[in-house]
């Protein structure tokens, strides 16, 4: 173990960063002109990040809990996109969303099951690509400047293949009430493949919009998800930010959100996991004028022998921000959580108030939960608290249920769903607060039934 | 209906029920009295089904059946009742939602169709009426936030919806001003039918000059050491429980 650690990343992860490193060549090969633009050059800066540091170890403070080995040692080939149907993207569609949406399959936009029908004028509702290459402004001053890919390998990764992913851009006071639906589709191809999603939401001052990104399959193959969402709020402005992970429980999936907020502004992260095997969850926000809202929600849901972790920061880096934090994971099987919650208050972030809730339900014995609350406090008048709970069901809630003759399955499914109906019912967007609802029964022994009542 | 015989109930290893015997006929109404500690809770909740306490002798019949065998969820639907002396707090879940999946549990077993949302709703509204209870208790989650009357006019409420044959009440009086208790003991009373039993765990007569016992007993350390008419419950009241403690010693 010492010996292994002595060694630089390069020299233990040869092939491994190799296969990145060749794919990274030819990828190069293909953006023909492209490659002298200014956005090319910090692809080359971040996988140069990545080829000098590979992937993290447990022995890394950040990923002690999660081994990305089996992401890191996976071959993938390059391909083309499989199919789908209108069929399979009214299947993920959320019933009676009507929403502008951006569609990607197997990580490839695809324009032909995109529809957008409107667009705020002097915004943009599209794919980053087409932003980039027709010189859209918000883009190109945006794009790579908030995800630190120098702190992060699968940022560094994502950003050294950066090319396509959704882009919204909500100008100046326009409140875009319409949601934006953002989904990306794996198809069941055989061969494995990695994707690497690069979103980038704008919203102008006193804007507001509702954004909607979820990750699904078809089928349960095995592919790796490597995403970065990039979210900046300018002063007052008002963003609703809903994730929704369903991958094939044999993908593995990295996401991570970077959240720059301007001052007065407010928003509101849900997040949902409840696929993959390996998921890596970051939300990294920071507070960079006075008066900001900012809200993390993330419920995560795992059986067999699923490993979810998600890691959120919230940065305090001026005075008068409140921040509120409530994370649960409901673990069955032999799955295993992690939660990290970091949360900063700097020396100047006087009035802060910052509220942290992580709270784990155990439906089995051999299900396991990491949990650690960081709270690093450098300014004197604030209020900060965190508390975080793991149990198993209450004993006495579930006599109570069955003493009036609500079987015990049924008893253990209606409270499972109490606990994770705290997180749904803070989605404001009501057609995904019901998709989520029926995704959490779908999960439950007696879903079907408790869909009836 | 019931017969318990030498019923012995340990929890954690210690012994609460010490040999317990009772008789309750269908068209009866038998109270429980007796010291704090002595085990009334235990037995009302060793007849629901409570896991957490274990049988160590006796034997229990219900309706020719052997309780102690059953599941908590089949006692309920074969019409046991238990009106909790704590009622549990279930957040995240609504009254309405419970007492329908109750409701349709019981149904189901009993060979009843289930009742569809407006015939639900009907029969919830006829059931609040009697029991005087606020319609807004409806929509919130069970017994949170609810003061000690309202949980208790709760449970009386759930006993009115599910209909039992034999209901225990254990406590359902403590925390009731007078006016409530009124109105909860109407409540019992209008459920009672010869082909029913209430069990009353009570300290204080008062409840039982609504609902009026026809055997009451006392339960010292585990065990009946007394049972007798309804002017039982007057001298409890007027001389506690000491005296029979002391003719417990007296006998041992
Ligand atoms: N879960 C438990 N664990 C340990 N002791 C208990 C438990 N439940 C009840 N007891 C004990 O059993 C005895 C009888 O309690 P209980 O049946 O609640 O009495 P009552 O209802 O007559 O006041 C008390 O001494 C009480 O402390
Ligand atoms: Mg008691």
């Amino acid at each position: 173990m010492v010996e292994k650690a002595a060694k630089p990343a390069g020299e233990r992860q040869g092939a491994q960063i190799e296969q990145y490193l060749s794919a990274f060549r030819s990828f190069e090969r293909g953006l023909n002109g492209e490659s002298a633009s200014p956005i090319h050059a910090v692809r080359k800066e971040a996988i140069a990040h990545f080829a000098s540091t590979g992937f993290p170890t447990t022995h890394d403070e950040e990923w002690r809990f999660t081994d990305v080995q089996p992401i890191a040692r996976a071959p993938y080939a390059a391909g083309t996109p499989g199919t789908v149907s209108a069929a399979d993207i009214a299947r993920w569609t959320f019933a009676g969303l009507d929403a502008n949406r951006l569609v990607f399959v197997d990580g490839e936009f695809s324009e032909r099951f995109s529809t957008v029908r409107s667009v705020p004028s002097g915004g943009a509702i599209m794919s980053l690509a087409r932003a980039l290459t027709s010189g859209d402004a918000a883009a190109l001053r945006h794009t790579a400047r908030h995800a630190r890919y120098d702190q992060d390998a699968f940022t560094a990764l994502n950003t050294g293949f950066l090319r396509d992913g959704a882009f919204v851009h909500i100008p100046d006071g326009v409140s875009w009430d319409e949601p934006i639906y953002v989904l990306y589709l794996a198809t069941g191809r055989t061969v494995p493949f990695v994707a690497h999603p690069r979103n980038l939401f704008v919203a102008g001052r006193n804007s507001r919009c509702f954004v909607v990104e979820r990750y699904a399959a078809l089928a349960e193959n095995s592919y790796f998800t490597n995403a970065v969402t990039e979210v900046v709020l300018a002063e007052g402005a008002v963003v609703e930010h809903d994730k929704v992970q369903e991958e094939s429980l044999n993908a593995f999936h990295v996401g991570s959100a970077h959240v720059s907020m301007a001052a007065k502004s407010n928003y509101t992260s849900n997040s949902f996991a409840m696929g993959g095997a390996i998921v890596r969850n970051n939300i990294t926000s920071v507070m960079e004028g006075q008066g900001v809202e900012c809200t993390l929600n993330g419920l995560s849901l795992s059986t067999g022998r699923q490993h979810i972790d998600n890691h959120t920061t919230i940065d305090h880096a001026t005075a008068h921000c409140n921040s509120h934090e409530l994370y649960k994971s409901i673990l069955d099987g032999s799955s295993r959580g992690v939660f990290n919650g970091k949360i900063f208050v700097r020396k100047d972030a006087q009035k802060t108030d910052a509220k942290q809730t992580n709270k784990t339900l155990l439906l089995s014995d051999l299900a396991t939960i990491d949990t650690k609350p960081q709270l690093e406090i450098f300014a004197d008048d604030v209020k900060c608290t965190h508390g975080a709970t793991v149990g198993y069901l209450d004993a006495e809630a579930v006599f109570y249920l069955r003493s009036r003759g609500i079987g015990i399955e049924l008893a253990r499914d209606i409270l499972t769903y109490a606990f994770a109906s705290d997180v749904t019912g803070r989605v404001k967007i009501e057609p995904v607060r019901a998709a989520l609802d029926r995704l959490i029964l779908k999960q439950l022994h007696e879903g079907r039934r408790l869909e009836g009542l | 209906m019931l017969e318990i015989k030498n019923l012995h109930a340990s929890v954690n290893g210690n012994e609460i029920l010490t040999g317990v015997h009772l008789k309750v006929n269908a068209g009866e109404v038998h109270a429980i009295m007796g010291p704090n500690g002595s085990g009334k809770s235990t037995l009302a909740q060793v007849l629901a089904g409570r896991e957490a306490y274990e049988v160590t002798a006796g034997e229990v019949r219900y309706n020719g059946k052997d309780l102690l065998e059953m599941s908590p969820e089949d006692r309920a639907r074969e019409g046991i009742f238990l009106a909790f002396q704590y009622p549990v707090e279930i957040p995240g879940v609504s009254n309405t939602y419970f007492l329908k999946a109750a409701l349709n549990s019981v149904r189901k077993y009993r060979g009843l169709a289930e009742l569809d949302a407006v015939d639900f709703l009907a029969m919830v509204k006829q059931k609040m009426g009697i029991l005087e209870m606020d319609k807004t208790l409806l929509s919130r989650p069970v017994n949170e936030g609810f003061s000690g009357g309202e949980k208790k006019r709760n449970e009386i409420f759930q006993m009115a919806v599910l209909d039992p044959k034999l209901a225990i009440l254990d406590e359902t009086d403590s925390g009731l001003d007078i006016d409530a208790l009124r109105i909860v003991a109407d409540g019992v009373n209008k459920l009672r039918t010869k082909e029913n039993a209430v069990v009353v765990v009570t300290h204080y007569q008062r409840l039982l000059n609504y609902i009026v016992p026809d055997v009451v007993h006392v339960l010292v350390e585990g065990r009946i050491v007394k049972s007798g008419p309804k002017e039982l419950a007057l001298e409890l009241e007027e001389r506690g429980y000491d005296w029979l403690k002391e003719e417990e010693q007296v006998k041992a």
